[in-house]
């Protein structure tokens, strides 16, 4: 047993958990597996970044390494909700396929459901992504779905029984941030499952500003598993996260075109404003 | 039909010649960590509880995956 020092959290600082179907997280960073350079420096990031929930791919087995280590064995199952996604689907049966895998091997419901519309976009097909929804859905998957920002959609895909909607901020993996923080933060005021901002993070700003809008969460990979050093990137996205998430419960000051000074007006030594020119 | 009768199906997309077996047998054949992948055959899952119980044939487009990093 290794002694941990806990710091209770001041009531003024306290914050609800995320709910995702049965799961409760602290932590509202979700991080992505792909692109690291081996498996320690997965396992490191992951632990940096404070997630508690992680996602993976569903591929074919490489059978000339078949005995390998697999990457079940560099995630503590006890301290990440695994969730397996149907990243490279480009239509809903596929995407469904895949999830009944992942479930097979995970036993888990979870699902990142992703309809892609092709790969040079990898930007989401509105109607596969509504068809195998509504399927995943009937065969008792909880469907984390991936979306366009498109507020309209995102009130469909909770209507067809989606845990949790996904909008992208910008195309995945583009660290472009939020192109449209308009569009999402419509979608917040009209889905009531938990939003959770999910691609094109390039930095931590973007997580900052997806959180200062309102999302219930962020899910990134390549903004760490691609940053020049991403063990510290990992840090910087859970710290822009929590800060992120405070400010939108803090309740930022409203954007005013004219200046409003912090020092009081009165007391002064001299009068009020420019003198006038001798 | 006998014990050693060689079946050709395709594996994850090549084709394979093997001796006549269970899904869990193939599983086994390849070396791989059961516990790790998950089996279709013909785009329906096999599941783990029914991998035994499952004979492969001539002709079957078998699947075997497993969970690798991802987003």
């Amino acid at each position: 047993m290794t002694a941990t020092t806990e710091i209770a959290t001041p009531p003024w600082l306290a914050d609800e958990s995320l709910v995702i179907g049965a799961h409760v997280f602290t932590s509202r960073l979700l991080v992505g597996t792909g692109k690291y350079k081996d498996n320690e420096e997965t396992r490191a990031a992951l632990e940096i970044s404070g997630t508690q929930c992680v996602t993976v791919a569903v591929r074919r087995v490489n059978l000339d390494v078949g005995k390998g280590p697999s990457l079940l064995d560099a995630i503590d199952r006890s301290r990440y909700v695994i969730l397996p996604n149907t990243a490279g689907c480009y239509d809903a049966a596929s995407a469904v396929r895949t999830a009944q895998l992942a479930r097979d091997v995970l036993e888990t419901n979870l699902v990142k459901l992703e309809v892609l519309g092709d790969p040079k976009t990898l930007l989401p097909d509105p109607v596969g992504t509504l068809e195998a929804t509504k399927e995943l859905v009937k065969q008792g998957f909880h469907v984390l779905v991936y979306t366009s920002d498109d507020p309209r959609l995102g009130v469909r895909l909770e209507e067809l029984g989606a845990v949790a909607v996904m909008p992208a901020g910008s195309p995945i993996g583009s660290g472009q941030g939020i192109l449209n923080p308009n569009a999402i933060r419509i979608l917040l005021e009209l889905v009531r499952v938990p939003v959770i901002v999910d691609a094109g993070v390039g930095t931590a700003s973007d997580v900052a500003i997806a959180m200062e809008l309102g999302a219930a969460g962020v899910l990134l990979n390549t903004g760490i598993a691609s940053a020049r050093e991403p063990l510290r990137m990992a840090a910087a996205m859970r710290d822009a996260c929590t800060a992120g998430r405070q400010a939108f419960l803090a309740g930022r000051i409203p954007r005013k075109l004219y200046a409003n000074a912090s020092s009081p007006a009165e007391g002064l030594i001299h009068a009020a404003g420019r003198p006038d020119p001798a | 039909m006998t014990g050693c009768e060689t079946i050709g199906i395709e594996l994850n997309g090549e084709r394979r010649e093997l001796a006549r077996t269970s899904v869990a047998g193939l599983v086994a054949q390849l070396g791989l960590r059961p516990e790790v992948v998950a089996v279709e055959v013909n785009q329906t899952l096999v599941p783990r509880a029914e991998r035994e119980r499952r004979e492969l044939a001539s002709g079957d487009k078998v699947e075997v995956v497993t969970l690798v990093g991802g987003g």
